[in-house]
Order: C-alpha cells, then sequence, then structure tokens
C-alpha cells in the first residue's frame, strides 16, 4: 500500500490494475473484442452483410460438433443461412462501432456543457442545467425510439437505411450527455476555486485557454469513469433498439437484430441463433462494466 | 351477524357463481390486427376475417366454401339473364335493434360500389340493386353473370339508418389516412356484436343473443370472442403454450411440430387458397428507387425473365416453409376453377442463363431497386423477402429490402408508389376473374405492375360476361397464359395454412384462412 501512495497516480493506476484479476479477465475480453471486431473480415468464414454470400439450403444447420452441424459452420447458421461465428464477429463490430461512437459523442457534448455552465455560471449554466435535468427526466430508450421514429418519417427508406448507423450513434448518444454535463459541472466547480485557475487568469490566459487547458485535463478522470460505464450502456441500448427492430437493417444484422430473429425459432428447437449472439452480448457488456467498476474504484482516491 | 353472512353469501356467490355460469371465452391472436372495420374499406384477409363476424353477407360460405343462404335465403336468375333475385331472410335486426329489410341491401351494394370502395371491382359487373318488395331484392349486371352469388360473398350488409345517422354512407378511403364512425363502430346482423376496440391491442365481441343462426341446428356457443394481434411470432406461440391463447390463426411453421406434441393442443392443416408472389412495375419510365436513370430495367421482359429464373422457390418452401407450401409459378392455387398444373409449372431454376439474359438486356453491371414488404401479413414473409435478396444478388441486381407493417405497405401499393413489392392473393369468389380483374386489370388498386396488354383486358372483361362455361374456361385458360408470359410477376408459394388451437376448440379451418366464429364450438 506504501509504494501505491508514494508512486505517481499513473503508475499507482497500474499497481492497482496489476493486483486485480478481475481488471486483467475484463481487459483481456474487452482486447479481444475489439481486436475480434477490427479483424472481422479475416476471422470470418463468410462476409454475411452481403446477401450473395447466403445460400438458404444452408438454413437452420446446427454447430458443427453436433450430429447434423457441418464443419463450415463452426456455431451453425441462421434463417438466411448465414454462418453464426461471422455474423457474430461483424454484428460486434457495429455493437462497438455504435457503442464507442455514440460514448464519445455524448460525453464531447456533455463536456462542453458542463465546462460551460461550470466555469461561467450566471444564467448560462441555470438555462443549460435545467435543459439537463429535463432531458434527464425522459428515458434514454425512449429518447432513441422518437429520434429513430422521427427520422424514419422525414427521410425516404432509401436515405434512412444509408444513415442507419449514424441516426443509431446519434439517437443512443443524445441520450446520455446531461450525465457527463453534471459531473463535469461540479467537478469545474471546484477546479475554478483552484489556485492555477486564478494564476493562469492573473497571467492573462483567455477564458477558452483556462477552460479547455487547465480545466479539462483535471476532470477527465471522472469522465473516463462515465464513459467506460456508458459505453457498456451504449451497447446494449443498440441491442434493445435493434431487438426492437428499429436498429440495424435485418439484412445487415448487428448482435441485437441476430438476437430477435433467433428470438423466433426457440420453441422450435434452433437455439444457437440466439445463443451465440446473447452470450457474445453479455460478455461484451460484462466485460467493460467490470472494467469500469475497477476503474471507478481505483481513481477514486477514498477507497485506497 | 346477518349483515357479515349476507356479505359472505355475496361474497362467495361472486366466486363461485362466475365458474357455474362460466362464459365460453375464445381468445385468439394473429400477427395483425383488421386495417378498419368499415366492411367495405379494404380488400384484405384479416379486415374482412374480423367483419365477418360482426356483419353477415347476402350468401355465406361455409367450411369448404361452398355456398350457403347468408341474408338471402335463396336465390336465382330470372327470366332476364342479367338480373338476379334474391330473397331476404324475415325477422333479423341489427344490432342496434333496427329491423333489417331490403333496403339495407340496395344501401350496401350502393356503398360497396363507390370510389373509395376497395370492393368495388369485385362486383364491377354490377349495375344496380333494386328493392322489389321488403324482403325481395333484384341485382342487375352489365350483361349476363352466372357467379354473381360467388362474388358477393364478402359484400357486407350495413343498415341505412345507422350509417345515414352517423354520417359514414360512404366507405373510408383507407389509402389517404381517413378516419370514419365506421371505422371503430359498427352495426352489423352477424353472430357476435363489437364490445371494445382498441386497434393493435385488442378487439372484444360478444354473442349476438339476437342472431337468426341461433335458431338453427348445433349453433355455435361462443359468448365472448377477445382478439389481440401478436406481432413477434414466439410470443405467440408462448401464449398458446402457456394456455393464454386458445387459437392462433397465423402459427409460425417452425413451431408446428412442438405445438403437435404438446398435450391439449391441435393442429389443423389445409392448402389456403391464397399465393404470394411480387410485382414489378413495369409501367413507368424510371424506378423511383434504382440507380438507372432514364430507363426502367423492369419495362424489359428479358430482366423479368431473369428475375423469375434467379428466384429458388423450392428452397423457399422446403427451408422457410417449412414444407406447408407448394412452389408456385402462377397466381392462381389449385382449388380455384382455371387452375392448371401446366400453368403452374415453375420457370426454370437458372441463375446463370439469368445473368445471360440480363447482360443481353443491358444490364451486365446489374442494378439496384428497393423491395417492398411486410412483416405481419403473411407466413414469414421478412424471412422470404430476405432471400429473395439474396438470390437476386447472385444475378447482379442489388435490392434493398425495405420490410415494414402491412398498414404502411399496402398503402404503399395502393397509392402507386412502390417499384417491387410482394403481395399474396387469396381468392374473395373462389373463380379466376377475381385474380385476372383486380391483378392484370390497369389501374386496380391492387395491380401496379403496369402491364400493357388491351387485348388481354379485353379478354378479361369478356369472361366477366360470358354464359357459355366451356368457353368461359377456355378464356380463363388463354388468359393465364397470356399474364404468365408478360412475367409481370414473379409467383413465389401457394401457402400452406396452419392453424392451431386448444383441442377442445372446435373450429373448421377454412381454405380462406378467416376463421368463422360462428360455426365454433367449445367444449364443455
Amino acid at each position: 500500500m506504501t509504494n501505491v501512495l508514494s508512486a505517481s497516480p499513473r503508475a499507482a493506476l497500474w499497481i492497482s490494475f496489476r493486483q486485480s484479476p478481475l481488471a486483467i479477465v475484463a481487459t483481456g475480453l474487452v482486447l479481444t473484442f475489439l481486436l475480434c471486431a477490427f479483424l472481422a473480415p479475416w476471422l470470418a468464414t463468410q462476409n454475411p452483410f452481403d446477401p450473395i454470400n447466403l445460400e438458404l439450403m444452408n438454413s437452420f444447420l446446427p454447430p458443427a460438433w453436433t450430429t447434423e452441424g457441418s464443419s463450415t459452420f463452426i456455431l451453425g447458421t441462421d434463417d438466411q443461412g448465414r454462418d453464426m461465428w461471422s455474423a457474430i464477429l461483424y454484428g460486434s463490430r457495429i455493437s462497438l462501432t455504435v457503442g464507442l461512437s455514440a460514448v464519445a459523442f455524448s460525453a464531447t457534448l456533455g463536456i462542453t456543457v458542463g465546462l460551460i455552465a461550470g466555469y461561467a455560471g450566471g444564467w448560462a449554466e441555470t438555462l443549460l442545467m435545467r435543459l439537463a435535468d429535463v432531458q434527464l427526466t425522459i428515458p434514454a430508450l425512449l429518447i432513441a425510439l422518437m429520434v429513430d421514429g422521427l427520422s424514419r418519417a422525414v427521410l425516404s427508406p432509401e436515405a434512412h437505411d444509408g444513415i442507419a448507423l449514424y441516426m443509431l450513434i446519434f439517437a443512443i448518444g443524445i441520450a446520455d450527455w446531461p450525465q457527463y454535463a453534471r459531473v463535469v459541472r461540479s467537478a469545474t466547480l471546484v477546479q475554478k476555486q483552484s489556485g492555477y485557475v486564478a494564476q493562469a487568469k492573473l497571467s492573462g490566459a483567455s477564458s477558452v485557454a483556462i477552460v479547455f487547458g487547465h480545466i479539462l485535463p483535471n476532470v477527465m478522470t471522472s469522465v473516463l469513469v462515465l464513459a467506460t460505464l456508458g459505453l457498456a450502456l451504449a451497447i446494449i441500448a443498440e441491442a434493445t433498439l435493434s431487438f426492437l427492430g428499429v436498429g440495424m437493417p435485418p439484412t445487415t444484422p448487428s448482435l441485437g437484430t441476430l438476437i430477435r430473429i433467433g428470438n423466433d425459432y426457440l420453441f422450435s428447437g434452433e437455439w444457437w441463433i440466439t445463443l451465440f449472439p446473447s452470450l457474445a452480448l453479455v460478455m461484451l457488456a460484462l466485460s467493460v462494466n467490470l472494467l469500469g467498476d475497477w476503474l471507478r474504484d481505483a481513481l477514486n482516491p477514498r477507497l485506497r | 351477524m346477518t349483515m357479515r353472512f349476507i356479505t359472505l353469501v355475496f361474497v362467495l356467490m361472486s366466486v363461485f357463481g362466475s365458474t357455474v355460469l362460466a362464459e365460453n371465452t375464445v381468445r385468439w391472436s394473429a400477427q395483425g390486427d383488421a386495417i378498419t372495420l368499415d366492411p367495405h374499406a379494404q380488400n384484405e384477409g384479416m379486415t374482412l376475417a374480423t367483419a365477418k363476424q360482426i356483419y353477415e353477407p347476402l350468401v355465406h360460405r361455409d367450411e369448404t366454401m361452398a355456398l350457403q343462404p347468408g341474408l338471402a335465403l335463396s336465390w336465382g336468375l330470372t327470366a332476364d339473364p342479367t338480373v338476379w333475385e334474391f330473397v331476404l331472410r324475415q325477422g333479423v335486426t341489427f344490432h342496434d335493434g333496427r329491423l333489417f329489410t331490403a333496403d339495407d341491401v340496395v344501401f350496401s351494394f350502393t356503398r360497396a360500389l363507390m370510389p373509395t370502395s376497395d370492393l368495388k371491382d369485385i362486383i364491377g359487373t354490377v349495375r344496380e340493386a333494386v328493392a322489389v318488395d321488403d324482403f325481395t331484392v333484384r341485382i342487375t349486371t352489365e350483361g349476363p353473370n352466372p357467379i354473381l352469388p360467388q362474388q358477393i360473398t364478402d359484400i357486407y350488409i350495413m343498415s341505412r339508418g345507422w350509417a345515414e345517422e352517423n354520417n359514414v354512407t360512404g366507405p373510408q378511403d383507407v389509402a389517404s389516412g381517413e378516419e370514419t364512425y365506421a371505422v371503430r363502430h359498427t352495426n352489423g346482423t352477424g353472430p357476435f356484436i363489437l364490445n371494445l376496440r382498441e386497434p393493435d391491442v385488442r378487439t372484444v365481441l360478444t354473442k349476438n343473443p339476437q342472431w337468426w343462426g341461433l335458431q338453427e341446428d348445433e349453433p355455435h356457443n361462443v359468448d365472448r370472442i377477445i382478439f389481440t394481434p401478436v406481432s413477434n411470432a414466439a410470443t405467440r406461440v408462448a401464449a398458446l403454450l402457456s394456455g393464454e391463447l386458445d387459437f392462433v390463426l397465423d402459427t409460425p411453421v417452425q413451431d408446428l411440430a412442438r405445438i403437435r406434441r404438446t398435450p391439449g393442443l391441435a393442429v389443423q392443416s389445409t392448402p389456403e387458397v391464397r399465393a404470394i408472389f411480387m410485382g414489378l412495375d413495369t409501367g413507368r419510365v424510371e424506378l423511383r428507387s434504382s440507380n438507372i436513370k432514364g430507363k426502367n430495367p423492369f419495362s424489359d421482359l428479358r430482366v423479368r425473365q431473369a428475375m423469375n429464373m434467379a428466384v429458388d422457390r423450392n428452397a423457399i418452401v422446403q427451408r422457410i416453409m417449412r414444407g406447408v407450401a407448394e412452389p408456385a409459378g402462377m397466381l392462381l392455387s389449385p382449388g380455384i376453377g382455371g387452375y392448371t398444373e401446366e400453368i403452374d409449372a415453375l420457370p426454370k431454376l437458372d441463375p446463370a442463363a439469368a445473368r445471360a439474359l440480363l447482360a443481353d438486356a443491358g444490364y451486365a453491371g446489374g442494378f439496384s431497386v428497393t423491395l417492398d414488404c411486410t412483416n405481419d401479413r403473411y407466413m414469414n414473409d421478412e424471412a422470404i423477402c430476405q432471400a429473395v435478396v439474396g438470390m437476386l444478388a447472385r444475378i447482379g441486381i442489388t435490392v434493398r429490402l425495405d420490410a415494414k407493417t402491412k398498414v404502411l405497405h399496402f398503402p404503399k401499393i395502393q397509392n402507386n408508389e412502390s417499384d417491387f413489392y410482394l403481395l399474396g392473393w387469396g381468392s374473395g369468389t373462389m373463380d379466376s376473374h377475381y385474380h385476372l380483374d383486380f391483378l392484370a386489370m390497369p389501374d386496380r388498386a391492387w395491380n401496379r405492375t403496369g402491364l400493357h396488354d388491351p387485348e388481354l383486358f379485353t379478354m378479361i372483361d369478356d369472361i366477366a360476361i360470358e354464359t357459355d362455361l366451356v368457353k368461359r374456361d377456355e378464356m380463363i385458360n388463354t388468359a393465364w397464359l397470356r399474364l404468365k408470359a408478360a412475367e409481370v410477376y414473379v409467383p413465389l408459394h401457394h401457402q400452406g395454412l396452419a392453424w392451431t388451437m386448444k383441442d377442445r376448440l372446435s373450429l373448421p379451418i377454412q381454405p380462406d384462412n378467416q376463421p368463422q366464429f360462428r360455426l365454433a364450438r367449445v367444449a364443455e
């Protein structure tokens, strides 16, 4: 413990990481997922998003190790003859893309709002924070559904499919920014009183330079924790929307879409269509969550 | 003390009384709801199936699709072959107590012939309906029409007084999104009365104690029908397995084996008189959803032939329909007059030749188009469309799939906004003319192929008035061959039907997939 206290914050984090087997496993899993998603075109045996590769006569094949299984399709196939292994790889690609982008989007928005509100104070603060409060009263999923519904009403189906991924990122991201705004605002209020800010003011630095150059780096720790936990939530939100049929179109299934398709075949015994994507989703969300939990504890000085 | 005793008696009565005087309730489900309760506004399966319980036609069909007296006791041609006479049932009342008379029949036929009626083409030959006296109606047709009674089994009779009172003398215009009183309120003469209507949530019907059919042999014994649409197939099956539902209309084919094995549940199946197919808009200069500008790939016969050759119907039937369907080469299903196995022969499956045909037509690089598809109307409709997307991709046609609920899909067809659409067609009349008229004639709301063949159109018009049945059959055969050769449709399969229900419910399966609860019996 003594070396934790005496070490630099970064080194302390590293020591805490090495001492937590859970964190190591979680990080390993997250990295594996990221790697799999990145290398999907090379790891997959087919491109499940290209209908030309799907052979209907290969549909509903069970996993390779069962008696009727085929060695070509390790985890079996779905109702269109899609290889489940490839579909999961490409599906997690979508899940991670949407999750990471949505978090980046809401974090950027939330941090900016939080910094402005915290530093400027006055009517800007009141306006921005009340806006955040109002949005917090509406469940995130409802906002996402509303954004999706609006975009479908306004855009032609052709246009909507083209930007389905971006709409999903926007719909999930827009729901989450108040979290970041509130945390950043309170951290900013604390930092604003500290000596280095007064010093910077005295030396004539502009407000923008103070906010982004001095305060921002000091509030990032708390944002990091929020973002990691938010990533898990965003991944689940994407799966939920796709499960409800308002996410990715069925021809480019994400994990949630695959689970929805498989759900139709649970009673008839084709369990693999829904089980494997579900397992992948659970593992992905769980490992990201564990990582976030560890990060929160490790960065909280009171828990050391 | 006495007060407490009386309370106790009341409580016990309400607990046990309800079981002693148990109502026979049938809870059923299908993937989609009726689009409207206006009986003339939409020629669509679930809509007619719902209207059927509340309203009645002059002529009913039984479970074998044979004609049966409905509100008319008897009918026949008069000396003039263009005039049919119907003798009406007396003493029938509407649900609101009004007496049913010939005037209501005249009103209903006039209403069903109005421009906003979706049934007007079925009875397109009807010139007018006239009341001879209170219980006799004469219907005059344009030229002789030997099959008029077959054509009016979906023409439901409404009360003139009620319609005038509620300002619904004309049918609702569904395609434009109109809302009228008749959309959520009903007043028929049928075996069941509308008790509660929450579109897409729940529709409750209760027994009409005044219904004339209750006086006949073995009447139905259903007191209450609760319909709950459940769009998710797995949820529907779960509800049947858990006992929450008594009857599921469109059970997913993959779950039939499981349900057969479950004690207390029964499966009934029959070939349905319904073909599932895709229509191609060949008429317009340029497809709205295609990357090809300035010309319409579908207007080239070779492209249509290629598409017909690219679709593996056997694979769809085996894998997606699990054998509960027959691959189709024509739009008419077996069992309807005019069907022949020769015309129903499948186009040759040959993707390589199809690709060559496309190249021949100048589309060697393929083209893109959007396929409009339902996801809550036909058995496994979305999966079928997805499979077709893959099959067409193999010959170079990039199809973007737009699968959505029928409430959005059907108006898109009717408003002529679709380039390429999935559709199923059953038979309201069990006669070929119904199909030919709706699916080949120009400017019919359900034909968006833009087919232009004046000779065929004249032929179809002639079929409507031909009284020589041998000659008529020949004309029908020629017309079908001609329509098939035009290849403006890609027929997929003849849908099979499987109804699943608790075995204590007896409800005859109907080849038109429209349950008639007036024929139902619940075992006590």
